[in-house]
């Protein structure tokens, strides 16, 4: 009896323990920042990535003295949490953060498999989410709460059309893809309606596909050689890009070929070798050859990180930085946290030429961000270099 | 006019691989009267010994100081791995089909496929979802014949092919041994009366297709250096229409009508939208079928076929 009645004291302690520090945030106003990464499971180099990027950017803050809102410095705390790659996890993480820890805004899950069911969550609890990796659509569609640091897939269609059409002048595209895959089918459209936007109906003069496990393209290839065309887009993942670009060249193909963010793999040039050097393709960031507060943030990630940053580390970046600029563009924090989560909610979707180290961005209705892509350029060595950023 | 002659080219090429698959599909047929479907993996496993060997060799001239000439690594490679290769298909032989030679055809042909599968998922296993590259023995030479580009690999490719069909048809025609195959095919119930085992014949049956399919594989490396566990399924199903096309268990069909389907297959996306390439060009050899059902060199009088 004794014994149960000191347990029965100490927990009543540690319950008013609890009770008076909520309190304490409550009048102090702490802002949480929830951050939902995969710190286990299958890509647990995501969940460092954006754990490393997080702690580098509250490192800043802090430097700063907190966050500043309406002439008053908020003290800013991180709330990482571990979704294990999981999409249950990933929902239940987000539900935590929102409703006990209540955070302010949240920052993450990396992969749509995540941030589709977890944005739902944010959604409904009317808590600001930015995904910064997620291409999906669905991520965030009829969610005003929920934006995301990339762009969309069917985005880059009218980049490299752009891109093509000022580097190179040309005027007649070859396009060849996957007719039995979605990424590389919905890229071929928008690329085709982007060009022939620019160069008028027809100039797309050969829009030849395959279907996946195909290792022959001879004779779609001999037909586009024949159509005139001046370049080839051809927006494939690695392993066929390596049998497309050696058949060109073997078929007698002198122009450039250009490809999308799925040719982004270090077995592109594994497998493609010589045949691929030269060759241009749309992504969200290269680390080669990056310049001014890219090249700054590159430079301190491997520094104390020890490897250089992949995409997922620059997006997350990003993306801590316009939550950033959307907090402290307030008149005030009220401390009441449904308030103020609506407050910067409207304030993200106010972000206007946002400057990142993956280009500028304003967000649409959708919260998505309409931002410039990086295209890279395969250098003589192998090695993915930055060539210039292009707008839409 | 270039333009037709690029494709018949690229055809040439193409074709060559159904050809060396559809030798071993028909072969097997002709003596075990069964479709061996796990000959479109064997291809695979042949196409990634032949990887293995050529990295070996390559590594041997390295640490030996001597670089070996990439002709010379590749002839080995193409030797060695089609040795290796038939001794996969005597073991498929002995321990897949042996055991069911009289057990209902259906389970044979199940046996292959699982077969197989094995032999896919045991790659995956041991090397991993990885592709592989496959070394460029040669280095890539372009030809061009006014407007037509023609590379040293198809010729090669082509070279090689018809080479070894000549070389097969030589063995079956000539040899004792040939002779012993053909009598089988004839009747596999009086012949081992005679004094000549099946025993002996099926897996030198399996072995010789076996290394025909290796052969395929190391060429196929060659033009196509993407190498997956799968890579054989597609090609093997596509290599037994062309078996069946040519005529069940007839060699020289089994050859013709693997080039005719890679002329069909190049020739529609030439002509057609490549998106419906396999949907006329399979379309074309359904009506082909069906006028003759028995292939252009099967005989309608007997399921037993001729070498």
């Amino acid at each position: 009896m004794r014994r149960f009645s000191i347990l029965a004291v100490a927990c009543l302690v540690v319950a008013l323990a609890f009770t008076t520090n909520a309190w304490s945030f409550g009048r102090k106003t702490v802002i949480k920042i929830g951050i939902n990464a995969p710190i286990t499971g299958d890509i647990p180099k995501v969940g460092e990535g954006t754990k490393y990027a997080a702690e580098m950017w509250l490192e800043d803050v802090k430097k700063a003295g907190g966050l500043e809102v309406g002439g008053k410095k908020y003290p800013v705390e991180l709330v990482i949490e571990d979704n294990e790659a999981k999409a249950e996890s990933a929902v239940k993480a987000n539900t935590k953060m929102i409703t006990e820890d209540e955070v302010l805004v949240i920052v993450g899950p990396q992969s749509s498999k995540q941030a589709v069911p977890a944005g739902d969550v944010a959604n409904n609890y009317e808590t600001p989410m930015i995904s910064p990796w997620s291409t999906n659509p669905n991520t965030t569609k009829d969610r005003p709460y929920v934006f995301r640091g990339c762009f969309l897939d069917p985005f880059q269609g009218p980049v490299l059309a752009n891109f093509i059409t000022e580097e190179f002048g040309f005027k007649k595209a070859a396009v060849l893809y996957d007719v039995a895959s979605d990424y590389p089918k919905g890229l071929a459209e928008f690329f085709k309606q982007a060009w022939e936007k620019l160069h008028g109906p027809g100039s797309v003069v050969a829009y030849e596909s395959f279907t996946t496990k195909d290792t022959d393209f001879s004779s779609q290839l001999t037909k586009i050689i024949k159509s005139g065309a001046q370049v080839l887009f051809t927006p494939q993942y690695y392993n066929e890009v390596a049998l497309i670009v050696q058949q060109a060249h073997e078929l007698g193909w002198k122009g450039p070929i250009v490809g999308s963010d799925s040719w982004g793999s270090a077995e592109t040039v594994q497998l493609c070798g010589k045949d691929c050097y030269g060759l241009f393709f749309s992504t969200h960031y290269a680390a080669a050859g990056a310049t001014g507060a890219t090249k700054a943030f590159i430079d301190r990630y491997q520094k104390k990180y020890g490897y250089v940053p992949d995409d997922v580390a620059a997006l997350t970046w990003d993306s801590l930085g316009i939550v950033k600029t959307a907090i402290e563009s307030l008149d005030k924090l009220t401390g009441k946290i449904k308030k103020d989560r609506k407050a910067v909610r409207d304030a993200m979707a106010r972000v206007k030429n946002y400057k990142g180290i993956t280009g500028q961005m304003t967000f649409t209705e959708d919260g998505d961000p309409i931002k410039c892509a990086v295209i890279v350029r395969i250098s003589d060595k192998g090695e993915y270099e930055f060539y210039k950023s292009v707008c839409p | 006019m270039e333009f037709f002659l690029q494709n018949l080219v690229n055809a040439l090429q193409w074709g060559s691989f159904y050809a060396l698959i559809a030798l071993g599909y028909s072969m097997v047929y002709s003596i075990l009267m069964l479709f061996n479907f796990a000959h479109g993996d064997i291809f695979m496993v042949g196409s990634y010994i032949g990887l293995g060997i050529a990295t070996l060799l390559l590594g041997l001239g390295v640490s030996a100081g001597w670089a070996m000439p990439g002709w010379l690594v590749l002839i080995l490679t193409i030797i060695i791995s089609m040795f290796l290769t038939a001794f996969v298909g005597i073991l498929v032989e002995r321990i897949g089909y042996r055991p069911l030679r009289d057990a209902p055809r259906a389970s044979a042909a199940i046996t292959g496929l699982m077969i197989g599968i094995i032999l896919e998922t045991g790659n995956l296993a041991l090397l991993g979802a990885r592709r592989m590259s496959f070394p460029p023995l040669i280095k890539s030479v372009t030809y061009d014949f006014g407007g037509v580009f023609v590379t040293n690999k198809k010729i090669l490719i082509v070279l090689v092919s018809l080479g070894l069909m000549y070389a097969l048809h030589n063995f079956i025609q000539r040899t004792k041994w040939g002779m012993a195959m053909r009598a089988m095919s004839y009747d596999y119930l009086a012949v081992p009366l005679m004094g000549v085992s099946l025993n002996v014949i099926a897996p030198m049956t399996f072995a010789i297709g076996s290394g025909l399919a290796s052969a395929a594989g190391i060429l196929y490396g060659l033009a196509y250096p993407v190498l997956d566990p799968y890579m054989g399924i597609l090609l093997g199903w596509k290599a037994f229409v062309a078996a069946i096309l040519g005529g069940r268990g007839s060699i020289l069909g089994a050859a013709l009508a693997g080039f005719l389907l890679g002329f069909i297959e190049i020739f529609v996306a030439m002509i057609f939208p490549s998106t419906l390439r396999d949907l006329i060009a399979y379309s074309i050899i359904l009506l082909i079928l069906t006028f003759r059902p028995y292939g252009f060199f099967g005989q309608a009088h007997s399921t037993q076929l001729r070498l």
